[in-house]
């Protein structure tokens, strides 16, 4: 009997889960409080997010488009965190791999949609990958640290499109920075068609799940993870550190250019400048609030989804700015990474419950 | 009058009970050596006496007092200093920055370093540290750092000291050194709790003794000069192990791995100097010396680990090359020296761990993919066989004791069957039984016809176990003879740098 109680309290304290999930609920009830705050009712603005999320056809779709973008961006951060590479170039990644689906797409290349379509996919997956590659390049060969070059790759790939989208790429007699609308066959195809959700929903299931093989069934995925754990160890068994670093890296781009490529060639149909609205950095918010699981990022990034669809909702019945679920987001990273922070509010809790205090077996 | 009084501790990691109603005492000014099994409990009840684990029952006296310590800053506050088997220093910075963090001398708002440093300096030259207050700890030795721990409960005013595992890296003499400052401080009044595998020292140091044995206190406070060192170790193991025992080499083949001229240089000082050595099959060369002499840097150039600015390599007769990957697929074992660095993904499960560096093997993976099933299976048979203390071996490696976690390179190694093995401390931390078993290991496979050349800094195990005894200081292979040509005190002589060793 003790014996069982022991094993659940300590299964429950180191749980990644209940961090997760404490941390969710945490963030909301601030977000609440912070509304309530600024002469919102935090009450009519959560249910008004909860029936614009589910409430109707619209809302679900909207709620898994939002999603879509948000599951690729954080497994593609996920990844890198498995070699223990924080990869803040997601956005740019992405970015790179929205122009290489975009010039597959508007290329009519005389084929059936069932090759054109994979093709433009696949090209965002490469584009992202290469470009991710100069990150992962530069930190092996000249020790450059990861998280500065990320971000100032994210600069150059958003100049580097735009410069494009106003030349070679600018669509005949557009007056916005965009491309020509993709061809027919390289169109990703819509789950209902008048909403912007497409079939990469499943395509982005699909892959946290062969990344979560992946991850602990190859031979590479085992050494990523034992380079991210421990270099010198990984070293002294003969593991590839720069392959291994570099192979993460091009993979988590890889990823993130599907989140573009999903844009490209599902919800705008075309290539526009300025796209996302932060799609690579909610990645760090997803990938944080699954504890950098892969299977996480899929329920992390409905629950943003949800957030964010319903938002959208929100804005137009309450005129509550959207704003406030990247306040949420910002939240749960702060407390999923500071797990300690969670531990002792529930030690508070436990205070005031029992205010005296027996001696706890 | 009892410094500690430790009653009832119960201690549960998930399903296992680590501690289960211990109670152990220290009395005031007595040097008490806690003994036991790897994963005994010797460290969790240390651990929860010093506050870095909360126990699940029981209380604990300190001086008489009931105490309550739920945190280390409690423990130092009572006079408690903890010396970790696995050192917890800040590499990048110095001696005095490492020992004065928590304690430090004050002028005003900031902290008066210059006092810190010549208070530190003054505490090193007092023990006979011989380590220099302001360099940084990562370019100190194993030895060096240790003793740079021991500096920083003494620093803390601790009248209750814990050592756990101290002398495991240490050197015969380092070992006198330090026993000489035990008994100081034992004099001071202060108490003191050794941990150790080393029976012998046990016997020479402490008063009095307890045994732990799977979380079981077994014999507590026993007067240590009534036991001898055999029985001490039938306590702990609950067997006869015979520490004595060796057998000699047989039949001595050809040389398999031979190192000639070896130079290296680390940023521009020279570490390795013109060394040559070599090691025949079905022979144990045994390298002797104190910590920081080059060993490190010649492990890792024996192993791939690192590329000399000189040097000719025979394997078999041939010359040879290439990164740690190639020496492991070209059969050169390696027990790396620190199981925490270099030995192990502590993170990562025991399975994964097993296989670390082998995993490429056709018999765990095909393809690309690893044999999950072959790899449980694998990990499974080696839990048995080397009797690692886990519940599954999906059990992360840092959750086993230290000991266990040496056993694991030692199974990952002895399993793959290589033809030469670069042994650096393989008995690091090891139970008496378990000594008993790698050092048999390491016989049978010299039998078998396999290189070996053990680094230890044990003498009593380079000693026995080898064929040839090689010494190197500074850099250099001073001696090299056969195993039984030089007495105890000879070889502490040449290792210290002291002349008199014939080349033959
Ligand atoms: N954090 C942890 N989580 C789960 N189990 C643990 C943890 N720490 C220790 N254990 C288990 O508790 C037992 C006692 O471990 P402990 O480290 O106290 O052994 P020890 O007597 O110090 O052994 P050694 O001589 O090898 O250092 C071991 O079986 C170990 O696997
Ligand atoms: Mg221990």
């Amino acid at each position: 009997m003790k014996k069982n109680l022991a094993i659940s309290r300590a299964a429950l304290k180191n749980s990644s889960l209940v961090i997760s999930a404490a941390a969710m609920v945490i963030s909301m009830l601030i977000s609440a409080l912070i509304m309530a705050i600024c002469g919102y009712n935090p009450f009519e603005a959560y249910s008004a997010i909860l029936t614009g999320a589910f409430g109707s056809l619209r809302g679900i779709a909207q709620t898994l488009a939002q999603a879509t973008p948000l599951i690729f961006t954080g497994l593609a951060f996920a990844f890198a965190k498995k070699a223990s590479l924080i990869n803040l170039g997601v956005e740019g990644q992405m970015y790179m791999g929205a122009l290489g689906a975009a010039l597959v797409g508007i290329t009519d290349l005389g084929l059936p949609a069932i090759v054109h379509v994979p093709l433009a996919v696949l090209a965002g997956f490469l584009f992202g990958a290469a470009y991710a590659a100069i990150i992962g390049g530069l930190k092996v060969k000249f020790g450059s640290n990861e998280v500065v070059a990320g971000v100032m790759l994210n600069s150059i790939a958003g100049y580097f499109i735009n410069y494009l989208l106003n030349g070679v790429l600018l669509a005949e007699g557009s007056s916005v920075a965009q491309t020509e609308r993709v061809c027919q066959t390289a169109r990703l195809p819509r789950i209902f068609s008048s909403y912007q959700v497409t079939i990469a929903v499943f395509l982005a299931v699909v892959v946290c799940i062969a990344v979560r093989w992946f991850i602990s069934h190859t031979v590479l995925g085992y050494e990523i993870r034992s380079v991210g754990m421990n270099k010198k160890a990984a070293e002294t068994a003969g593991i590839h550190i720069s392959k291994a670093l570099i192979v993460a890296m091009c993979v988590s781009g890889g990823i993130a250019g599907l989140a573009g490529a999903n844009q490209v060639l599902g919800v705008d149909r075309r290539l526009i400048s300025d796209f996302s609205p932060g799609y690579g950095f909610n990645g760090i918010s997803v990938s944080a609030l699954a504890a950098d699981n892969p299977l996480g990022v899929i329920l992390a990034g409905l629950i943003f989804g949800i957030l964010r669809a319903g938002a959208l909702e929100l804005n137009r019945s309450t005129g509550i700015p959207v704003e406030f679920v990247d306040v949420i987001q910002a939240m749960v990273v702060i407390f999923v990474s500071a797990p300690l922070m969670i531990r002792h509010m529930g030690k508070l809790t436990r205070i005031f419950r029992k205010k005296p205090a027996g001696k706890e077996v | 009058m009892e410094a500690v009084q430790m009653r009832s501790i119960t201690k549960w990691f998930g399903s296992l009970c680590a501690l289960d109603h211990v109670d152990f005492s220290v009395r005031e000014g007595e040097i008490h050596s806690l003994l036991g099994e790897n994963g005994a409990g010797k460290s969790t009840l240390m651990n929860v006496l010093y506050g870095m684990l909360p126990c699940d029952e029981g209380e604990v006296l300190i001086h008489g007092k009931p105490a309550q310590i739920r945190h280390p800053s409690q423990a130092i506050e009572l006079g408690i200093g903890m010396v970790h088997q696995h050192f917890m220093l800040t590499p990048v910075m110095t001696v005095t920055e490492n020992v004065i963090v928590g304690g430090e001398p004050v002028n005003g708002p900031f902290v008066d370093y210059r006092s810190a440093v010549r208070q530190v300096q003054e505490m090193i030259d007092r023990y006979h540290f011989g380590i220099d207050a302001n360099t940084k700890v990562q370019n100190l030795s194993v030895g060096e750092q240790q003793r740079v721990e021991i500096l920083k409960a003494l620093y803390r005013g601790a009248n209750i000291l814990i050592l756990d595992e101290p002398t495991a890296v240490l050197t015969p003499q380092e070992v006198q050194e330090l026993f000489a400052v035990l008994r100081d401080l034992k004099a001071a009044g202060k108490s003191i709790i050794i941990i150790t595998h080393k029976l012998k020292e046990t016997a020479a140091i402490a008063d009095r003794v307890s045994v732990l044995r799977s979380g079981k206190m077994i014999d507590s406070g026993l007067e240590a000069s009534r036991c001898s060192v055999n029985d001490l170790a039938l306590m702990m193991v609950g067997r006869k192990v015979d520490l004595t025992f060796t057998r000699r080499s047989q039949c001595v083949g050809q040389v398999a791995f031979e190192v000639q001229n070896l130079n290296l240089a680390v940023k521009g000082v020279p570490v390795l100097k013109n060394l040559s050595l070599k090691v025949r099959k079905g022979q144990i060369l045994g390298i002797a010396g104190i910590e920081g002499n080059g060993q490190t840097e010649l492990i890792e150039v024996l192993t791939g680990l690192r590329r000399p600015d000189s040097a000719v390599i025979l394997k078999d007769g041939k010359p040879f090359s290439g990164n740690a990957s190639d020496f492991l697929t070209a059969g050169v074992g390696h027990i790396p020296e620190d199981r925490l660095s270099r030995g192990l993904v502590t993170p990562m499960s025991i399975e994964d761990n097993v296989i670390l560096g082998y995993h490429r093997r056709p018999r765990f993976a095909g393809k690309g993919i690893r044999r999950s099933a072959d790899i449980r299976a694998f990990a499974d048979e080696k839990l048995a066989e080397f009797q690692i203390k886990a519940e599954t071996v999906q059990t992360p490696c840092s959750a086993l004791s230290g000991g266990n976690q040496q056993k694991v390179i030692v199974a990952r190694v002895f399993s793959e069957d290589p033809d030469i093995l670069i042994a650096a401390q393989p008995t690091r931390g090891v139970d008496v039984g378990a000594q008993e078993f790698i050092h048999n290991r390491l016989l049978d496979l010299r039998d078998e016809g396999k290189a070996i050349v053990l680094i230890s800094a044990d003498l009593d195990e380079v000693r026995r176990l080898s064929d040839r005894v090689a010494v190197i200081y500074d850099g250099r292979i001073v001696a090299e003879n056969d195993h039984d040509v030089w007495d105890e005190m000879e070889l502490g002589l040449l290792m210290t740098g002291g002349k008199g060793g014939v080349t033959a």
